[in-house]
């Protein structure tokens, strides 16, 4: 008998230990053309699931651990290979990415969606994804380009731009933001004298910049990477003198930009998702000192997707795929107690005990129903050789 | 009126004459290469365009730690200093791969498109040697004076409504061209080398019986073309920006340029190298302002009058290539085609 009870007790405590734990699929672009950013931007989303962890709340106690996965972000194939392992092997309860636009929605379709499996995605901003028929699995914290094109538009209006030429990166992210621009742009009472895509990795640009300055427009919307076509273009604009200020997109705000061009750029404007808000402030200092680099791009959006998810798993009280889905938009959005960053204790204790919550966490996040965010954008400008933020849309 | 002519002139100088003079010394340099590999040597060079790329990143590697030692031309940029380091790099590179690979196959007379293929296989591991060394990231290293003058400097100097901007690497990559040509004319019409590297050229045997050491000649005509490909892919990289897969992309339009002016034949690199540049830039570039100064008000353009959009640049050589090897396959100077 007393055996048995030792037997008895072991197999519980295997079991018990099986179910101690909720996994979470990391799907990033670990190889290929953001291969740099992706490490901190997984580390940051692992930085939520530690602290649910090490918090000893998350129903009753359990770990939260993450799956890592490669969506290589230009690979579909691959993304969807990696993701049907995510769901199918490892069973995780909901996936934390993908990355780039194309490979999100591929993995959206082909493995979320029809798997019921919630994804989250840090980084993936072209609208097209707004329209997604995902039945609600599929939610962003990075605000749509839609979003961007309009705060772009708003920016240019407001410095008295009425005639532009823009040229954007020739992929899903250049097209769909070029396209909000210019939709926004064109219903404000603006002109888009001439909209067209530029190749990356080219040695030069002057043709591209001689027709953008053939067409007779005054400003240059450059839509494109801060290492890439982009810069090209900046350059070639200032050497052929075709272009003296530049309107900027988020995939151009870097300090890389600054060091190839130089004095040249004061003046030029631009914006990136992001706010200075306290709750960025605080986010930032917690990653860092985690030895994360917690003002990299996307960085505080990949720990509030992760914390979305643990969080959307407390209150359905279980980490049932179906389950979290349908609380992701209750724990995010108001009414209910505010959650800032580095609370996700007193989060999941409130949960716990039956109070709602308010998760706004790194970005001060707020899904619409579609599951897009309404995260504020900053406008910097280029004052002394830094980019200045100005305003906060 | 007249102003508006002279505006006129100084857009078109500014964005298709200057920027297609300096491309057009870079491709007839390399073409050059190209060229005297196929008049000597009797083969197409596939791996010319990455021999060039090696030779810049050597020199631009010197560039590097010229600069980090602090030593600098003033206004002009760093990397001329290290472009004897880039030359030198691409002759020992192009030297071992002819004792290497193209020797095997000269030796043993082999048709030259055996050694045409050997020359891809060439290319694959110089490409991937570049990579693995500087990486297939861009590469900026131009510093001194960027503008001799700037499009800003030249409307305030003369009040015309266009600017005209011209840039040190432009004036440079033509004096650089003009030398380089020059040296290599007087070398080839006026010394003992240069007329063996020709007769050579024009019969295989009859030059070896009359005394001319065949493999002093490959020699030659290796260390040639190896100067020229670094010094044209340095100035290229200057003037645009060093970028691995570029290089490899500029094979088209130098093979172009090398078989429009006749394969061979310099003088036919030189005029080919030139033809193919103005052309890509000509017929990508929009003549809607151009003639927004020339015409009268009823008579301006709508559209942006651009023959080609600029996606189809690279096009152009292609297009030339065939429509040349169609009707006069023997190029303009009436190259060899074995």
């Amino acid at each position: 008998m007393r055996r048995f009870l030792l037997t008895f007790a072991a197999l519980m405590m295997a079991a018990s230990a099986a179910q101690a734990e909720m996994k979470i699929g990391v799907l990033l672009g670990f190889t290929g053309p953001i291969e740099s950013l992706a490490p901190n931007i997984a580390a940051s989303a692992e930085l939520a699931m530690q602290e649910a962890t090490e918090s000893g709340a998350f129903l009753g106690g359990r770990k939260v651990t993450p799956v890592r996965g490669d969506s290589t972000c230009i690979d579909a194939a691959a993304a969807t290979a990696a993701a049907e392992r995510l769901v199918n092997s490892d069973e995780v309860a909901a996936i934390m990415g993908a990355d780039c636009s194309g490979v999100t929605t591929a993995v959206a379709n082909n493995v979320a969606v029809p798997n019921g499996v919630v994804m989250i995605s840090p980084s993936a901003t072209s609208p097209a994804l707004t329209a997604l028929d995902d039945n609600g699995h599929f939610f962003r914290t990075a605000p749509s380009d839609a979003r961007q094109g309009q705060v772009l538009a708003r920016v240019a209006e407001a410095r008295g731009i009425t005639n532009i030429g823009v040229t954007y990166t020739n992929n899903d992210y250049g097209k769909g933001l070029a396209n909000a621009f210019a939709n926004a742009f064109e219903a404000a009472g603006g002109t888009v004298a001439l909209s067209v895509a530029h190749e990356d990795g080219k040695a030069d640009y002057a043709a591209e910049v001689g027709a953008l300055a053939a067409s007779g427009a005054e400003h240059l919307a450059v839509f494109g990477y801060v290492d890439q076509g982009g810069r090209g273009i900046i350059q070639a604009s200032l050497d052929t003198g075709a272009f003296d200020t530049f309107l900027l997109a988020d995939g151009m705000i870097g300090d890389s930009l600054l060091e190839a061009i130089g004095d040249a750029l004061e003046g030029s404007v631009g914006t990136a998702p992001g706010s200075d808000s306290p709750n960025a402030k605080k986010f930032q200092a917690a990653a860092e000192a985690a030895g994360l680099k917690g003002a990299d791009p996307f960085s505080a959006e990949a720990y509030d997707a992760a914390a979305l998810i643990i969080l959307a798993a407390q209150a359905a009280g279980s980490t049932d795929r179906a389950a979290i889905r349908s609380k992701i938009l209750e724990v995010s959005n108001a009414p209910g107690e505010p959650i800032g960053p580095t609370e996700l204790a007193k989060g999941l204790e409130l949960l716990a005990a039956g109070t709602v919550i308010d998760y706004q966490g790194a970005t001060d996040v707020e899904l619409t129903p579609e599951g897009d965010a309404s995260s504020p954008y900053k406008e910097y400008e280029v004052m002394d050789g830094k980019f200045t933020t100005v305003r906060i849309h | 009126m007249e102003v508006d002519i002279v505006n006129a002139l100084v857009l078109l100088a500014n964005f298709v004459v200057v920027p297609a003079v300096a491309y057009g010394s870079q491709l007839a340099l390399g073409a050059l290469g190209i060229t005297l590999v196929y008049g000597i040597l009797r083969f197409a060079n596939f791996s010319h365009g990455d021999l060039m790329a090696f030779g810049t990143m050597v020199a631009i590697l010197g560039t590097w730690q010229l600069q980090a030692w602090d030593i600098g031309l003033g206004l002009l940029p760093t990397a001329l200093l290290a472009l004897p380091v880039g030359v030198v790099a691409a002759v020992i590179v192009s030297l071992a791969a002819d004792r290497m690979v193209f020797r095997f196959y000269r030796l043993r007379r082999s048709a030259p498109i055996i050694l045409s293929i050997a020359s891809v296989g060439v290319m694959f591991v110089l490409n991937g040697a570049v990579r693995l060394i500087i990486g297939p990231d861009n590469r900026a290293f131009l510093d001194g004076a960027r503008y001799l003058i700037s499009a800003r400097e030249f409307k305030s100097l003369t009040g015309l409504a266009e600017g005209l901007s011209v840039r040190t690497s432009q004036v440079l990559t033509l004096a650089l061209a003009v030398l380089a040509v020059a040296a290599l004319f007087w070398f080839l019409r006026r010394t003992r080398a240069g007329k063996a590297m020709r007769a050579y050229a024009d019969n295989e045997d009859l030059a070896l019986l009359s005394g001319i050491e065949p493999s002093r000649v490959v020699l030659l005509t290796w260390v040639i073309t190896a100067s020229l490909a670094a010094t044209a892919g340095t100035l290229y990289g200057l003037d645009k920006s060093f970028h691995p897969f570029t290089y490899f992309q500029l094979l088209l339009p130098m093979f172009a340029a090398a078989i429009v002016g006749g394969i061979g034949q310099p003088h036919g690199a030189i005029a080919g190298g030139f033809l193919i540049a103005f052309s890509e830039i000509a017929l990508t570039y929009p003549y809607k302002k151009f003639l927004q100064y020339l015409l009268p008000e009823d008579l301006h353009p709508d559209g942006l009058v651009q023959l080609l959009s600029t996606d189809y640049k690279l096009s152009v050589s292609f297009v030339i290539l065939v429509v040349v090897l169609l009707w006069r396959p023997t190029g303009l100077f009436g190259g060899r085609l074995s």
